[in-house]
């Protein structure tokens, strides 16, 4: 117990010291700019590849368990809208990006900690916690949203994909059903945890990196650590998101 | 100068640093030598502010960096330069890019001055050709020589060098010592060395402050070694170990 609120404590700290004025920002607008690329666009790929996948799994097994011929096709579309904005898109893009981006910037900062290279920032006299950790934030929160835009739209696409190529129904059935019940509200639900859960897996795996001791195993460790840590931490924010919005 | 007064570290319940005095004039290589586990790299984290010292104080040119608010703590740090045992060089950026690095941070330099203070202290250290390429790229000593160049970038004031000849063969050990002794001549620095490396003792060490037991057990010149070792067994045993 000792063990957890010492942590808390430290993770808040590191996280207020990052928010200070950063020292350049020409240098700070460029290291955002290049995290932007790093996480956002270098994770294009595993983003579309889930998303097509998951709406389309999505449609198969919800059509699957509707056998009622009293429930029409097109509430698979319902379904598979509701489901993909509410919980699929953000949460599990959000755990398959706390495993890709947040084991990338735990072994990032962590080598820097154990070859001394934010002892050297700190020497020179930069904050190194902002230096490292806020580009990374500011770029995540902008980022993971933009994607999870993408994995709604993919997710859709998915599912109306398979639903034609299996023959379960027309694309412009399963279209008709996801906009007959559509609500706004979904997608700032949608939005809110894309941007909780950036904020949480781009913090925790810098926290997890700054304070890493040892070497290189132990900068293996820091990894694996910030990637578990995020994703309970991004399970746990989506039920208390889901209780206090829905 | 820098000057320590009564500094004092622990880890938990382990004194590590019992009250240390030391003076460090510029202008001349200041050595601190002592065995691994003396308390030297502890020292030397105490004086550019990695580890807070529990008591004591360390006085750059009179500020008194252990108590200065954090607004000018960072103002001394700026005019400090380290060169880390590990040369702690920026991995995702060039040679070129890591001496650049304090400019572009700090300095006040436009592009063209900034290029002009890259090749200088380039060439300062003997890098002419070594712009473009990558820290994996290069030797061992060349790295240690990128590290110094960069820390004297922002003409610093105060070099702090962990263990400059670490990991190097005797001829690169050399010629590091020789260049840190020509930089602190030339730039009139105050240069901190924490060195067990005995013949850069012998080489040039101006003014020596041998840690033993995280307490100063003598301080001198390397003129008065040779006497000093005859009445101090500790000093005679480090110097005696070093040399077989």
């Amino acid at each position: 117990m000792n063990k957890l609120f010492f942590e808390l404590g430290r993770y808040i700290l590191f996280v207020r010291s990052m928010f200070l004025k950063p020292e350049r920002f020409k240098i700070f607008f460029e290291r955002t700019v290049h995290e932007m690329n790093n996480i956002g666009v270098g994770s294009i790929g595993i983003v579309t590849i889930i998303s097509v996948f998951v709406g389309a799994v999505t449609t198969l097994q919800t059509a699957y368990q509707l056998v009622s011929p009293l429930i029409p096709m097109k509430v698979i579309g319902t379904i598979v809208l509701d489901s993909s904005l509410l919980e699929f898109a953000p949460t599990i893009t959000c755990l398959v990006l706390a495993g890709k981006v947040g084991a990338h910037i735990a072994s990032e900062v962590g080598n820097m900690r154990v070859t001394e290279q934010i002892d050297a920032l700190e020497v020179m006299g930069i904050n190194s916690s902002g230096f490292l950790g806020l580009p990374k934030i500011i770029a995540g929160v902008i980022m993971i949203p933009c994607l999870i835009i993408v994995a709604n739209f993919l997710m859709i696409s998915g599912g109306i994909l398979a639903a034609s190529l299996t023959d379960l129904m027309p694309p412009n059935e399963f279209i008709q059903g996801a906009r007959e019940t559509f609500k706004m509200f979904t997608v700032v639900v949608s939005m809110t945890k894309a941007l909780v859960f950036a904020f949480i897996i781009t913090s925790m795996s810098t926290y997890e990196g700054y304070f890493t001791e040892g070497g290189a195993l132990e900068v293996g460790e820091a990894g694996t650590r910030a990637v578990t840590r995020s994703c309970v931490i991004i399970l746990f924010a989506d039920f208390i998101i889901a209780k206090l919005m829905l | 100068m820098i000057e320590l007064v009564n500094v004092n570290k622990s880890f938990a319940d382990k004194q590590v640093l019992f009250d240390i005095n030391a003076k460090f004039e510029p202008g001349i290589p200041n050595l601190i030598i002592g065995a691994s586990g003396s308390g030297k790299s502890v020292l030397l984290k105490c004086m550019v502010g990695l580890f807070k010292p529990e008591s004591g104080s360390i006085n750059y040119d009179g500020r008194d960096f252990v108590h200065l608010p954090y607004k000018q703590v960072r103002e001394v740090r700026r005019e400090i330069g380290m060169l880390f045992q590990a040369n702690a060089l920026f991995d995702s950026l060039t040679v070129e890019e890591n001496v650049d690095f304090p400019l572009k941070m700090f300095g006040k330099l436009t592009p063209d001055e900034c290029k002009d203070r890259i090749n200088f202290c380039l060439s300062r250290v003997g890098l002419e050709n070594a712009n473009k390429k990558y820290p994996a790229e290069i030797s061992g000593g060349m790295k240690k020589r990128v590290g110094i160049a960069r820390a004297i970038a922002l003409e610093t004031r105060y070099l702090f060098c962990d263990e400059p000849n670490s990991g190097l063969d005797p001829i690169n050990s050399r010629r590091i010592d020789k260049l840190l002794h020509d930089i602190t001549n030339e730039f009139k620095i105050t240069t901190v060395i924490n060195s067990h490396d005995i013949k850069t003792v012998y080489d040039i060490g101006e003014s020596i402050t041998f840690i033993y037991r995280g307490k100063v057990w003598w301080q001198g010149h390397r003129n008065d070694l040779d006497n000093t070792r005859a009445h101090n067994p500790e000093l005679d045993a480090f110097i005696r170990a070093s040399q077989f």
